[in-house]
């Protein structure tokens, strides 16, 4: 597909996958052999911070305006993609802290830097902040590509507003960047994955949790049809992030500095700021290695610093940071209105997903057989710093031959909001025990949908019923290994020792499984002399009113049975 | 989705006797409800899914529709990509020729390439042969029993894959390829219908243009080609640059030592056999032009176009001089015509006028009086007796006058003076005014006035 689309695509359009973070900003393009590049700058970042710096008049951007930080904060900007679009009064500049602060001017945002030669100082918006980071982005794309960078691709977080998109769009406009559509950022974590192999993707439910630098989010999304995504539930901690392990190992290593030298450098602005730098590699070097080295020259008073960390000596000291982020992942689940069980796949995007302890963490929630995509847990798993513009990059070769008026029309509510099944359509045959389900077609799934599936039959006379089925955990325990029956409680919501993976020796753990509950039944089908063996292919298809048809037919036979439902009434609440 | 088995005793048995279906025409089938009514929700803009899902939902489109409709669009790719215009019959004559006799092979019919012959690109060289191998390759042929000779055909495939990808061979079978060439047209084919020329002829040209080393080879063109585009046509065919050669037809040189004698025989003898041939093929192609150049009505038309231009001075000189000479003639016998008018007329006139002249005659001496006895009547305009001065002045103007006045102005005058009587001002007037409009005119000179002014 991307290669057709390369093929077609016109000289003078080339349109890329941006993804713009508060702390670091990376793109991407699909490359002439129809892969997934991610685009590194002048400087062989493929992480470029989200930072510009003005010295002298001189404009840096990226790691060099990063380093700027200690010598120069206050004419360096970070941290303000957060702040596009927002009136200053809803803004929290506490990521501004150590650098330039935001400032109010006619109720909008602006950091007062000295962005010309000379001592004078002027008001630069977020807006304009914003279309000269983009360019800088913008030119590093065009260098690496040789191509004229037209439009993109951008992800956004779930909660993005309206303004947010529009400011940010205009913001891009300004850079000649036309902003061809707005993806949100675990979308595109999905979709990075999910390309690898477009036949191949399943129905399934997704968790995708982004763990960016100052602050993270969660979203739950089922796939159904092939790839169509639907989100249902978000979270957002906008004060947890990788940052705040930064600030674990700053407090670590001040203290250790102040033992030997009795001056606390978090006191003096620049060596907070040298600590701050030095900290991140650290923590960055750990997720790689066992150990790592912070050294710093001068840290305060002249006096060097060199000091040498663990990886368990880290993960001790930021249990708290951990247990931060796993409780995260349990809220999620639970306000989607799912059990982990539900849960079929996990993914882990943005730095902080590098580190491995909070990986293993939330593998631990899941059962084994959940993947969890994080270079720690899975040999399959893509960096995750990447996954927002590789998606995006995707979409980008995807619909850049398109007009802005056809994207906006498929874009529409109209197109996109659709009736999705409330349970899931499955059906029992002849022998089956009555709590037997097999889905065909699964719950929360877009319509119209049409699902076929081959089950196995008795031989015989064969009834089929079709029904709908909920999904629900059921609980068993083992202690009284005589009589399991019976012993099946049903507590969907109690589910408070969870993570008690510490006490191994506990008899008293229950089983959990998965289980679907007949709801209703919808219908009933008969097939009469079945010869061993047989096997029978059901096809269900929702229409997009709910209008249901199904077909069943011996696998390979000829004829079968047809029937169809009429669609729901409207004015019928909920269940017969 | 993993299912549970759980046996609590309940089950799904088997369908009751008396199944009942919702529609007679329908036995196997039950409806019991409908589905419970569906959540709203957001489907994310994202990824390939959508855009079918979006191509469906705004093109109203059902699943199987969509699927055909893309399978259809796919299908034609694959199309284009395949190999139709190499696949053509084989010729079992063809089949069962003797390797040995490659010369006389026809290395493009072997591959299945007859239609495009010198045409063939290199890469539908490869592709033709790849598949030709994998139907003749002689391990099939053994697996399906076939006797002996199984890979005769496959040694010709071979061998015509040998010449047809080494540039320099193929351009040797090429220049002896004359299943491309496209035998010239008779005078009598072309006259046969008006067009049939550039019928004739096109395919004739294109098909020697093969063996150019300059190209693009110009078009015979059409009617309507200019004069320069023939010309350059024809330039370009009768000084052809050809690259075609003739070793191919060469004898086989016996490759073994002992007679090196025969063998440089051999050698001179196929040397001399390519030069005549080349010297031959050069001929044939000039007279092959020549013949055209015979044919083509254009080259007569353009020609007669030159004469016509340059003849064209000539006869516009003598067409003048021609014109000249009658407009003369003409003009000669209008004046001669003239003029024996004329003298009738002045015959006619010269009878009347005298009769007429006499009268006038009569009549001006008559005015003339009463123009004079007008100042008379009015006492020379002197308020009492007039001095015999203005006497002599005023007459001596009147006579002036007069003299000088001619009959109709005359008449005119002593009319005037009639209306003013004997009214000596108004009569003064009546000169003044004529003297006047007689110096307006030069017939006197002012000076020559000494009353009326």
């Amino acid at each position: 597909m991307s290669d057709e689309t390369n093929g077609t695509s016109s000289p003078e359009q080339y349109a890329i996958g941006l993804s713009f973070g508060n702390s670091y900003s990376s793109i991407a393009h699909i490359s002439q052999d129809g892969k997934v590049e991610v685009i590194a700058n002048e400087e062989g970042d493929r992480q470029i911070p989200s930072i510009l710096s003005y010295v002298d008049g001189e404009e840096y951007h990226g790691t060099q305006a990063k380093a700027q930080l200690v010598r120069n904060a206050k004419n360096t900007i970070a941290s303000f993609k957060d702040y596009i679009g927002k009136p200053y009064k809803s803004i929290d500049p506490t990521p501004c802290h150590y650098s330039a602060h935001p400032t109010e001017s006619d109720g909008k945002v602006v950091f007062t830097v000295q962005d010309k030669e000379g001592d004078a100082t002027s008001n630069v918006s977020v807006s304009e902040v914003t279309t000269r980071h983009i360019k800088k982005l913008r030119a590093s794309a065009a260098d690496f590509t040789g191509k004229n960078i037209t439009s993109a691709v951008v992800t956004v977080p779930t909660d993005t507003t309206t303004e947010q998109k529009a400011a940010l769009a205009k913001a891009a406009k300004d850079a000649n960047v036309e902003i061809l559509q707005f993806i949100n950022e675990p979308i595109a974590a999905l979709l990075a994955y999910d390309s690898r192999m477009p036949e191949a993707v399943q129905d399934r439910i997704i968790l995708v949790a982004d763990f960016g630098g100052t602050r993270s989010d969660a979203a739950v999304v089922v796939a159904t049809g092939g790839g169509l995504y639907s989100i249902l539930a978000t979270l957002h901690d906008y004060e947890l992030g990788g940052s705040n392990l930064d600030q674990v190992l700053i407090d670590h290593f001040a203290k250790e500095f102040e033992k030997k030298n009795k001056t606390d450098p978090r006191k003096n602005d620049r060596s907070l700021a040298k600590l701050k730098l030095e900290s991140e590699a650290v923590k960055k070097a750990l997720s790689q290695s066992a150990a790592a080295t912070c050294s710093i020259e001068s840290l305060a008073d002249g006096v060097d610093f060199r000091s040498t960390i663990n990886r368990t000596r880290f993960q001790l000291l930021s249990v708290k940071v951990f247990q931060r982020f796993t409780r995260m992942i349990e809220e999620i689940v639970k306000k989607a209105g799912l059990d982990v069980l539900n849960i079929d796949e996990v993914i882990l995007s943005g730095g902080t997903s590098h580190v491995p302890k909070i990986a293993e963490n939330i593998q631990a929630l899941f059962p084994e057989s959940v993947q969890v995509f994080a270079p720690a847990t899975s040999t399959a798993a893509l960096n995750p710093s990447e996954l927002s513009a590789r998606g995006a990059a995707i979409q980008a070769s995807m619909i850049q031959e398109f007009d802005k008026e056809d994207i906006e029309q498929s874009t529409h509510e109209m197109v996109t909001v659709t009736p999705h099944t409330q349970y899931a359509i499955g059906v029992q045959v002849t022998g089956d025990p009555a709590d037997a389900f097999t889905v065909i077609v699964p719950s929360t799934t877009a319509v119209p949908a049409r699902k076929t599936k081959t089950i196995n039959a008795p031989e015989g006379d064969v009834l089929v019923v079709v029904s709908e089925g909920e999904s629900d955990i059921k609980v068993t325990k083992p202690e009284p290994k005589t009589k399991t029956k019976g012993a099946t409680v049903e507590d969907a919501d109690d589910e408070d020792d969870d993570d008690d993976d510490e006490d191994e020796e506990d008899e008293e753990e229950e089983i959990r499984e998965k289980v679907y509950k007949v709801k209703k039944q919808l219908a009933e089908f008969q097939f009469t002399g079945l010869k061993k063996g047989a096997k029978l292919e059901v096809t269900v298809n929702v229409d997009s009113d709910l209008g249901l048809s199904i077909t069943a037919r011996e696998a390979k036979g000829k004829g079968g049975v047809r029937g169809a439902l009429e669609k729901p009434k409207v004015t019928e609440n909920g269940s017969a | 989705m993993s299912t549970t088995i759980e046996h609590n005793g309940v089950k799904v048995v088997g369908p009751p006797k008396d199944f009942k279906p919702t529609d007679s025409s329908n036995p196997n089938f039950r409806a019991i409800a409908s589905l419970s009514p569906g959540i709203m929700r957001t489907i994310e803009p994202v990824g390939p899914a959508f855009m079918a899902y979006a191509r469906r939902k705004r093109l109203g489109r059902t699943f199987s529709e969509d699927e055909r409709i893309q399978q259809q669009q796919k299908v034609k790719k694959v199309e284009d990509e395949s190999d139709g215009d190499i696949s053509e019959p084989e010729d079992p004559l063809m089949l069962a020729r003797d390797p040995k006799d490659w010369r006389g092979q026809d290395h493009y019919a072997v591959l299945g390439l007859s239609k495009l012959r010198h045409k063939a690109t290199d890469e539908q060289i490869k592709r033709a042969h790849r598949k030709k191998v994998l139907k003749h390759h002689p391990d099939k042929k053994a697996a399906a029993g076939e006797g002996d000779n199984v890979d005769s055909f496959f040694k010709c495939i071979q061998r015509a894959h040998e010449i047809l990808t080494d540039p320099v061979r193929r351009r040797q079978f090429d220049s002896v390829d004359e299943a491309a060439d496209v035998e010239p047209p008779t005078k009598k084919e072309v006259q046969a219908k008006p067009g049939n020329f550039y019928k004739k002829w096109r395919p004739v040209f294109e098909s020697e243009g093969r063996f150019s080393n300059k190209q693009p080879v110009p078009g015979l063109g059409d009617d309507k080609s200019t004069k320069e585009e023939v010309e350059e046509f024809y330039d370009f065919w009768y000084n052809f640059d050809s690259w075609r050669t003739f070793e191919y037809l060469d004898e086989d040189v016996p490759d073994d030592n002992a007679d090196r004698d025969h063998k440089r025989h051999i050698e001179r003898k196929n040397n001399n056999a390519r030069r005549k041939r080349k010297s031959e093929d050069i001929a044939r192609l000039r007279k092959l032009v020549d013949d055209c150049l015979a044919m083509d009505e254009r080259i007569a038309r353009f020609r007669k176009a030159e004469k016509a231009s340059k003849n064209k001075k000539r006869v516009q000189a003598e067409e003048e001089a021609k014109k000249a000479a009658e407009a003369k003639a003409k003009a000669k016998e209008e004046e001669e015509k003239r003029k024996a008018e004329e003298e009738a007329k002045a015959k006619v006139d010269k009878e009347q006028g005298k009769k007429a002249k006499e009268a006038a005659k009569n009549a001006a001496k008559k005015n003339k009086r009463a123009v004079r006895g007008s100042v008379k009547d009015v006492n020379y305009f002197a308020t009492g007796e007039p001095s015999a001065k203005d006497i002599d002045d005023c007459l001596n103007d009147v006579d002036k006058v007069i003299a000088s006045i001619d009959v109709d102005e005359l008449a005119e005058l002593v009319q005037k003076l009639e209306v003013a009587g004997k009214d000596g001002a108004k009569v003064k007037e009546v000169f003044t005014i004529k003297t006047a409009e007689m110096v307006g005119t030069s017939k006197l000179k002012d000076s020559d006035l000494k009353y009326f002014k």
